[in-house]
């Protein structure tokens, strides 16, 4: 699917990180694999440090925290937000919505919307495009865009398949109303491949109960219960590297632009051997692709995107305007990219959660 | 290349008898990250660049699969 706008334009970027880091050597202690075979995947991987929320912190504490230190530092107006959408995968409460968790902590105004969207490492682009379609309307000015997940809730501490890979973290995007910005976007889904990355227990289907608690031997050596989240990291490799190269030749096609034209890539950050691997694929210079996420901070799923904006891109996003090329791949399964120009930026900054 | 073969993959997994296995993936002597650092070895060894499309299990079942593999890389 193919969609164009030329109604707004990102105009500012706070990037939330949890203030604890661990370290991949520290992880190890809590997998049943040889020392050794743990340490060659830490150097193919990227692995390194990654920030994790402590005990009991939730997603809308993480945005919280950002959207009080934009209004302290006068960066953003509480009441110029029509619009907050809230992309995650681990929200505070089945019901209500994170979005309305957020509005009333702190205290926005009633004349807006509220809108959760469950989406993952596709969900900065998902939430931009749903954010760009409220901007066609005249009483929509101003969106703010949330993504976050404190997904290392979710995964055992005992699995290597994924817990080595995860980070939490929170962005907000200011999206507001402009003419003139060209915008190219493009997803694809597909539901039939949903379980290759998957939280079994938690809905209505299979509620969690202490049987969906129990820790058990994947059979690779991998634990975790049905209430964690399990990834086939095969399945999802080849997912990234058959459906993502033809979707960015797609998007280069619908917008008319070339490699040369494109200032730097954003995309997900899985692990950096797959982005190496896409790169390559894609024939473009992997200086061009920031991949070192994985290795500062964890894939923190759907803010993977602003993590590269806010900390890779910041300096150029601040100080000029050029052109991006965005994109997201990961549950559902979903794949989404977009071209637009971006900068300067009004902010475009990190904090950290205390 | 064989013998080079089995060596990395000994390297990689030394617990594992892969000399007589029938099916590396089926017999769980591989996994999937196995499989990612046996991509760099391969690569570093034999001078070749794996195409990301290619780095699926069936290439990795057997010593003559991950040789099917290097000769379409190069």
């Amino acid at each position: 699917m193919r969609l164009k706008f030329d109604n707004g334009k990102l105009s500012g970027l706070l990037l939330v990180l949890p203030g604890h880091e661990q370290s991949f050597l520290d992880d190890m202690k809590n997998f049943e694999f040889p020392e050794s075979r743990s340490l060659k995947l830490m150097k193919v991987m990227g692995y390194d440090k990654h920030r994790l929320v402590k005990n009991d912190v939730c997603s809308s504490d993480l945005v919280i925290h950002g959207f009080r230190h934009l209004f302290s530092s006068t960066k953003l107006d509480k009441d110029s937000i029509d619009a907050l959408i809230v992309v995650t995968q681990s929200p505070d409460y089945f019901m209500p919505s994170t979005s309305s968790v957020i509005q009333g902590e702190l205290d926005l105004k009633r004349d807006m919307l509220c809108l959760d969207i469950s989406q993952g490492c596709a969900g900065f682009i998902i939430g931009f495009i749903q954010a760009l379609s409220l901007l066609s309307q005249d009483c929509i000015r101003r969106v703010a865009l949330v993504n976050v997940d404190v997904m290392s809730r979710k995964v055992n501490p005992r699995d290597r398949n994924s817990y080595p890979l995860i980070g939490d973290a929170a962005s907000i995007a200011i999206i507001d109303q402009s003419s003139g910005t060209e915008i190219w976007a493009n997803l694809k889904m597909d539901g039939a491949r949903r379980e290759a990355l998957m939280i079994p227990a938690g809905g209505m289907r299979l509620p969690s109960s202490p049987e969906t608690a129990k820790v058990e031997d994947s059979g690779d050596g991998n634990f975790r219960s049905k209430d964690d989240l399990r990834m086939d990291g095969s399945a999802v490799f080849n997912f990234v590297q058959t459906e993502v190269p033809p979707l960015i030749a797609d998007i280069m096609d619908f917008s008319k632009k070339s490699d040369s034209d494109i200032r730097a890539y954003a995309f997900h950050q899985p692990n950096k051997f797959m982005l190496e691997k896409l790169a390559d694929k894609l024939g473009i210079a992997r200086e061009k692709v920031p991949m070192d996420v994985v290795e500062r901070f964890g894939n923190n799923s759907g803010v993977t995107i602003p993590t590269v904006l806010a900390t890779n891109l910041s300096s150029n996003l601040l100080a000029s305007q050029g052109l991006y090329c965005l994109a997201g791949f990961g549950v559902g399964l979903t794949w989404a990219s977009m071209i637009m120009p971006i900068g300067p930026l009004e902010f475009c900054e990190q904090i950290d959660y205390p | 290349m064989k013998d080079q073969i089995l060596t990395i993959l000994q390297d990689t997994r030394p617990e594992s008898d892969f000399a007589n296995s029938e099916n590396f993936i089926a017999e769980s002597l591989l996994d999937s990250f196995d499989m990612v650092v046996l991509i760099g070895e391969l690569e570093e060894q034999f001078n070749i660049s794996i195409d990301g499309a290619d780095v699926v299990p069936e290439n990795f079942v057997s010593v003559e699969a991950i040789i099917r593999l290097i000769d379409s890389s190069r």
